[in-house]
């Protein structure tokens, strides 16, 4: 398969491997924000193909992990209103608020459905004129563009029967918090390539600049990933810290033109929660004014939602690369993805399900990782 | 003994309700048979969890099992709700090496369905019946209330005959074995994926839905001494492996690279973060072989087959992959079913 195959080759992961190996002369923790690229780093077992002087710690990447149990609250509210179709994306189906997940709200009746874009939850709200759709737009900036377009749209054709419950977060400002955190150990980042395609890297290049830490824009693939490092290594030994684009066939130092002004149009910067971490001032997205009727909450009234995170979960702490799933003491015993603490465990891109799919055995065995 | 309970064994507090995830044939069915249904039962032949129980009546060996037939859409490329029901009892037969021979034919049929879409289901069941060498000798129609029902389900059962003195189950797996799959991974979960969700792709994915009596009885009659069968239906091959690992307290150790997964597959899979490893299939199995007669199971199984791995006896009840970068990692059976990835 094209554009897949050849970031998959083994002599050339390996390769690459052997060149970390002798540029490496001491030690450097890194983190990847992606969890798209925390579980092809443990699928594919990339970590294992490093020098032992390099860490890697796993970063807030995963939208699903980041969505707080108030907002998973308020969709299952929603969700339960009679007349009602719910659309969501798969993975935020058995994500646990603090009273179930979408899963089981199917189960007692709720009309929950899963789509593969906004535009499919827009155009069966088309359909279905005499009902309420409502899509839970969850996603970093990599998935806020088909947002935006499904609600200009419902503007555009007047489709009064759709809306959509925001959770849209961003990637600088996360990174700037965990930058900014008292013992921080994050020297350089593997910046999301995907949300790059997107935005562009820009964003980044203040914060190299401020906290003199390299980031490298990286692909998804092992080789892409074993690259990234490679590069972002190069950085720290050379007393580097720029913005670089290992993933250079889809990204572009400006983003995506088009996509940038669709966000714009009909979302403005807003402060956002991050589940396990807290409230975080222009972190996320929310509805502009003028597009304040396709907003859910405000429409379905489930707007004043407060709710408390477990008490166990360490999400916080492994969202900011402060610990490892494997340092959870309820992780693989008390969390597990059938009876999940926090979304970290059941998130396709989340941290502890990574470890739990790829290495609970590795876990359990040794105790270490 | 386990005396008779009235209270439910999985607590409430757990799942109050039946999840879709409870059907999934990953860890949450896993848990519901374990829990609530074979205890219950609790019966010397189901203990081997076979896709079918070996029965003996004065001395000849029968194989017999039951399926339902849930598909969502009932038509679909490769296949229809129809020949699954044939096939999919067909092959739980072949992979207790019976030799399917008498299957009923129950229908759930939802009042409103055009009598067309009827007919064309009972037209390929015969041909599938044909193709597989059984026959429908008894069955059943119910008709519930409009809306009560997704058109259709049927329910096959099976009787098939088993010729030879072989023990197979996953008890029978040895180290040293030899992992062999019969061909190419998850075309049956991709072409119901893509046209349920009206998902186009640059060619259309056609269901691998197929009778596997005949490659097994070849085998059988080739004189290889099969250990064990497993048909990989729902949940995938991974889910398959790790039933197989935890009956036979092994170490099933596969190379990703030597999976055959067809291009359209692989990219449909890339697109939506799927594993093929986990996405189910309605004609393939698993055989395991002794590595000494690996080379004559695979001409007997024909075309497509391939060894995929090897049994180990370093670790108990584990399944393990190598990458395609050469690196080894666990493979675990999901809670319930994959589900497409936001980005």
């Amino acid at each position: 398969m094209r554009y897949v195959d050849e970031y998959r080759d083994a002599r050339a992961v390996h390769k690459y491997a052997e060149l970390l190996a002798k540029l490496t002369t001491r030690p450097w923790t890194l983190m990847e924000i992606c969890g798209g690229q925390t579980h092809a780093i443990l699928r594919f077992g990339i970590d294992a193909l490093l020098p032992p002087q390099i860490t890697l710690l796993h970063g807030p990447g995963c939208p699903v992990c980041v969505t707080p149990s108030e907002l998973i609250d308020k969709a299952l509210e929603i969700a339960m209103q009679p007349n009602m179709i719910f659309t969501s994306f798969g993975d935020m189906w058995r994500v646990p608020g603090s009273r179930g997940d979408l899963l089981s709200c199917k189960a007692r009746g709720a009309d929950v459905r899963m789509v593969y874009s906004p535009l499919d939850a827009l155009k069966l709200a088309q359909r279905q004129p005499e009902k309420q759709v409502v899509f839970f737009a969850v996603g970093f900036e990599t998935t806020a563009p088909a947002s935006a377009m499904a609600v200009y749209q419902a503007a555009k054709l007047g489709v009064t029967n759709f809306s959509i419950l925001v959770s849209h977060v961003l990637v600088p400002p996360a990174i700037e918090v965990i930058l900014s955190a008292e013992g921080n150990r994050v020297q350089a980042f593997l910046a999301a390539g995907h949300v790059c395609t997107v935005m562009g890297y820009t964003e980044y290049e203040p914060l190299a600049a401020k906290y003199r830490v390299p980031f490298v824009v990286t692909g998804f693939e092992p080789l892409d990933i074993i690259e990234g490092i490679y590069m972002a290594v190069k950085q720290l030994e050379e007393g580097r810290a720029e913005v670089e684009n290992q993933y250079a066939r889809a990204v572009r130092r400006e983003g995506n033109a088009g996509a940038i002004a669709l966000i714009r149009e009909v979302f403005e910067v807003v402060p956002r929660k991050w589940r396990g971490i807290g409230e975080i001032p222009n972190s996320g997205l929310g509805l502009r004014a003028a597009y304040a009727a396709f907003d859910a909450e405000k429409r379905f009234g489930a707007a004043r939602y407060t709710a408390e995170e477990s008490g166990e979960c360490i999400s916080g702490l492994i969202l900011q690369g402060a610990k490892k799933p494997s340092e959870c003491p309820a992780f693989g015993t008390r969390c597990t993805p059938e009876r999940p603490l926090g979304a970290t465990m059941v998130s396709s891109e989340g941290a502890c399900a990574a470890y739990y799919r790829y290495r609970l055995h590795s876990v359990s065995q040794t105790g270490t990782t | 003994m386990s005396e008779f309970t009235l209270s439910c064994p999985i607590p409430i507090s757990d799942y109050p309700q039946v999840l879709l995830a409870h059907g999934s044939g990953g860890k949450l069915m896993h848990h519901l048979l374990e829990k609530l249904i074979v205890p219950t039962f609790a019966s010397p032949i189901s203990a081997d969890r076979h896709d079918g129980a070996t029965l003996t009546f004065n001395g000849s060996r029968l194989a017999f099992t039951t399926d339902s037939f849930v598909v969502k859409p009932l038509f679909f490329p490769g296949g229809d709700i129809g020949t699954l029901a044939v096939n999919g009892t067909v092959n739980d037969l072949a992979m207790c090496g019976a030799r399917p021979c008498y299957l009923s034919l129950s229908f759930i049929l939802e009042e409103g369905l055009p009598m067309e879409t009827l007919w064309r289901v009972v037209q390929s069941i015969r041909a599938a019946a044909k193709a597989a060498d059984v026959q429908i000798v008894t069955g059943d129609i119910k008709v519930v209330d409009r809306g009560k029902g997704d058109g259709m389900f049927i329910n096959t059962a099976g009787i098939g005959v088993i010729e030879h003195s072989l023990t197979i189950a996953p008890r029978m797996v040895r180290e040293g074995d030899a992992i062999l799959i019969n061909g190419d991974l998850g075309r049956h979960g991709m072409a119901i994926m893509a046209a349920r969700e009206g998902l186009t792709f640059e060619t259309t994915i056609e269901s691998d839905c197929a009778p596997l009596a005949a490659p097994v009885l070849r085998l059988i009659e080739a004189g290889v001494e099969v250990h064990c069968l497993r048909d990989m239906t729902r949940g995938g091959m991974a889910s398959s492996l790790v039933e197989i690992a935890k009956g036979s307290g092994l170490h099933l150790h596969i190379d990703e690279a030597r999976l055959p997964i067809r291009d359209d597959v692989r990219a449909a899979c890339e697109i939506l973060g799927l594993d093929p490893l986990y996405v189910a299939n309605e004609g393939r199995f698993v055989a395991f072989v002794p590595q000494a007669q690996a080379e004559k199971a695979l001409e007997a199984i024909g075309e497509g087959a391939v060894q995929v791995g090897v049994v180990l006896a370093d670790a108990k009840g584990k399944v393990t992959a190598q990458s395609g970068i050469g690196v080894s990692r666990v493979v675990d059976m999901l809670s319930g079913e994959q589900l497409p990835r936001i980005c």
